[in-house]
């Protein structure tokens, strides 16, 4: 518990790969202040600013959930590490009284300490050494079991004293890493409702870029649980990649073509190249620059390499897979990381699973999969079809945040 | 538009019930064990909604205990009676295809040491009385059988397990879950045998969140819900007073059962005329079942996705068969239905408002949907 008496606290955070970003540098942390923004918005107003590789989040009201806002802040690309503080006059007394106070929790239940003072404001009157040791000197006699250790604390006890006030706080905890979401583009993910998607598109999100959603509903073969499933998991990438568009396509139409004039051994690869061709129809549209996809090689028979070759030809964008080489076991950590598991593992039919065929090709040739596909009648205005009645829904993890 | 013929899953709130439910929960507000006025007001609707509960299946309102839902009274019913009678031998004698409120209390006593008899169904869709009358033995305590089965609304011959009993000598207490049989077929407590039956609520127009225990008179269960004693100790918690009356005014609105039954059957030949000519239909519920409860398949379309096509026509049935992945329903299995029909089934549920508009527009949901979803090469 943070004691009683409101004390004002702020929360601070490490800006990590930012830091090499050099000229850039100002614009980068400009995109990752708007994503914090749009994410803490709900919660009540705060101010930014930055101070040297620290951005500060200071709430303007009282009444702000701030275990909420680190929760929130612990899932926002570009940060590496978060710390709760609080803020004090520049007095040492003050100083030395409140360090104790607000970090008794973590004294009391820890055996060693140290303290690391950082003055960047040089008019302050003790020196960095002076202030460790006049705050040190005041833990150890309110807690005098513990022992100061500089080499390896349980504990440390950091105060920066800035332009603004005296910063005091503990442990930092990590972020979420990665680069700012929006510093790295758009790219529309291909999301079924299983585990793997999820997860690709969380893993580019992380590297920067901004998420556009297609999936693709084929309904009465699939059902409304299974649509609600995917915005379920697309809250939950959200909360790590900020809004996402998410077009749902009705593909029951080319389902049931595919199904009416292609072999049975072809209808996954036939599924997926339509799917392609729509998808990066709505990608260009929607101004993304790559497609994602949660493929991982040779886990079924439409993500052997051969497969993946016919289904790459029909993209008219790169398209990245994030989970290629990874295992399944692999896959399964990060989507638990990003609690989408057991969303993903409740039992919807989705569209890749309707009509599948009893033994599928697995080393189909591109020019078979395109005499297969070319049987399909009417196919362009298929897809003009698709594409124009496609559904939009913004996903948006915390409601009301505009970013 | 919207057909909604899954009433063996839950009914929609007829109005008898929701005008008593909102005079309980506007006016007679009070905790019936209060011994005040506004208490006394509570407790007042409590005893009349036993009395009409207890009216519709020959039972003295002494008999009816309100549960909080029908699983909870199972539950109490199970347990209850096997404690009470643990000592007098050890076999209990049930059936396989059970409600989970039923068959998962089996599977914990099981683990508890009891000896369980699980009788499967016959190719008549219930249980046999050759295998109920061998089952029983001299250490039997305990029988639950469903009387109607939820999947096809084959009747169990229930009434049979009180010779069973009586032959073997058994001291065994007969628990009869007629939640899907309440209001729908003439029951009587007395003809049935029974020392405890199951109803709930929800099935007949009140409520969710309500059940009652029959338990007749001189027969003892012992409590498994510890509290404040309500319901003769045997489902503490303070009364869902609104819910109670609710069910109560449902139970007396029924009317007449055996005129709504002979509807209930015109109205099941009416379906079946009009899909006959289907390709792949078939029935497969038993020609004798419960015609409130129509088991059919259209084959070739599985059931999911037949739900789905009359699901966006507003029409709502249910899956005919509750399987689990890789297992199929073992009513269906038993009764000799082969496996494609069994991933085809669906479940269509009939109420007392039902009508033959519904009937005929759910056929041509149905016919529509056989004639879209089917390969076309």
């Amino acid at each position: 518990m943070r004691p009683k008496k409101r004390m004002k606290e702020i929360i601070l955070l490490k800006d990590g790969e930012l830091a090499l970003k050099g000229l850039n540098r100002s614009t980068f942390e400009d995109i990752l202040i708007k994503n914090l923004r749009g994410r803490l918005s709900s919660l009540g107003e705060f101010s930014f600013f930055k101070s040297q590789s620290t951005i500060v989040a200071e709430p303007l009201t009282e009444d702000i959930d701030l275990d909420e806002a680190v929760r929130r802040i612990g899932k926002v690309f570009g940060i590496v590490g978060i710390s709760r503080a609080a803020v004090c006059e520049k007095d040492i007394a003050a100083v030395t009284d409140m360090a104790w106070r607000y970090l008794a929790e973590e004294l009391q239940n820890a055996k060693s300490f140290k303290v690391t003072a950082k003055r960047a404001d040089k008019a302050f009157p003790l020196t960095s050494p002076e202030i460790c040791d006049e705050v040190g000197g005041a833990i150890l006699s309110h807690f005098p079991r513990l022992k100061v250790d500089v080499h390896d604390p349980a504990v440390t006890v950091s105060v920066e004293v800035r332009d603004k006030g005296v910063y005091i706080h503990g442990a930092q905890k990590p972020g979420a890493g990665g680069m700012p979401t929006g510093t790295g583009g758009r790219a529309c993910l291909l999301i079924s409702g299983g585990i793997d998607s999820p997860v690709a598109g969380y893993m580019l999100a992380k590297r920067g870029v901004k998420l556009t959603a297609v999936h693709f509903a084929s309904p009465p073969y699939t059902s409304q649980l299974a649509e609600m499933k995917v915005h379920s998991l697309l809250g939950k990438v959200s909360e790590y990649a900020g809004r996402v568009n998410l077009f749902t396509v009705h593909f029951t139409a080319i389902q049931e073509a595919i199904r009416d004039y292609c072999p049975e051994e072809m209808f996954t690869v036939t599924m997926r190249r339509l799917m392609m061709r729509i998808a990066s129809r709505i990608a260009e549209w929607q101004g993304c620059s790559a497609l994602i996809t949660g493929e991982s090689l040779g886990q079924v028979a439409s993500q052997t390499m051969q497969a993946l070759r016919c289904t790459d030809a029909a993209a008219t964008l790169p398209v990245f897979r994030p989970c290629i080489g990874m295992d399944k076991n692999e896959i399964v950590v990060i989507s638990r990381l990003i609690d989408a598991f057991d969303i993903s593992i409740q039992p919807y039919e989705d569209c890749c699973t309707v009509f599948t065929p009893r033994h599928p090709r697995t080393r189909p040739t591109l020019a078979y999969a395109e005499e297969i596909e070319a049987l399909l009648p009417d196919e362009d205005a298929m897809i003009d079809e698709a594409v124009k009645t496609a559904k939009l829904l913004v996903i948006e993890a915390y409601g009301d945040n505009a970013e | 538009m919207e057909i909604y013929l899954d009433n063996s899953a839950t009914t929609p709130l007829c109005k008898e019930a929701r005008d008593a439910m909102l005079s309980a929960a506007e006016v007679s507000y009070g905790n019936p064990s209060a011994v005040h006025g506004k208490g006394i007001e509570a407790k007042t609707l409590l005893e009349t909604a036993r009395r009409q509960v207890a009216s519709v299946v020959g039972a003295s309102p002494r008999e009816i205990r309100f549960s909080h839902s029908g699983t909870l009274a199972n539950n109490t019913a199970i347990f209850g009676a096997a404690a009470a009678n643990r000592r007098s031998g050890n076999r209990i004698v049930t059936t396989a295809v059970e409600h989970p409120s039923v068959a998962r209390c089996m599977d914990a006593l099981e683990q508890q040491g009891f000896e369980v008899i699980r009788l499967k169904p016959s190719d008549d869709g219930h249980f046999s009385v050759e295998d109920l009358f061998s089952a029983v033995n001299k250490n039997t305590i305990l029988i639950s059988a469903m009387l109607v089965n939820n999947e096809t609304g084959a009747v169990n011959p229930v009434r049979q397990i009180a010779d069973a009993v009586r032959q073997a000598g058994a001291p065994a207490l007969i628990h009869v879950d007629a939640i899907q049989g309440f209001g729908k077929l003439p029951l009587k407590t007395d003809a049935l045998k029974a020392d405890l039956m199951t109803f709930s609520g929800h099935k007949v127009h009140a409520p969710k969140g309500v059940g009652a225990l029959y338990i007749r008179k001189g027969v003892k269960i012992k409590n498994y819900i510890y509290g404040g004693g309500q319901e003769d100790n045997l489902f503490s918690g303070t009364e869902p007073v609104p819910a109670i009356a609710g069910f109560g005014a449902a139970a007396a609105a029924l009317g007449n059962i055996d005129r709504s039954l002979e509807r209930a059957e015109r109205l099941r030949e009416t379906m079946i005329e009009n899909l006959s000519d289907v390709p792949g239909f078939r029935l497969n519920s038993p020609a004798d079942a419960l015609p409130y409860v129509i088991n059919l398949s259209v084959t070739g379309i599985p059931s999911q996705v037949m739900i789905n096509a009359l699901s966006q026509k507003g029409i709502y049935v249910s899956a005919g068969s509750a399987c689990k992945k890789g297992r199929r329903s073992e009513v269906l299995t038993a009764m000799g239905v082969p496996p494609a029909v069994i991933d085809s089934a669906i479940r269509v549920s009939l109420s007392r408002f039902t009508t033959e508009e519904d009937v005929l527009g759910f056929c041509a949901g149905v016919q529509e949907a056989a004639g879209k979803l089917r390969r076309k090469r």
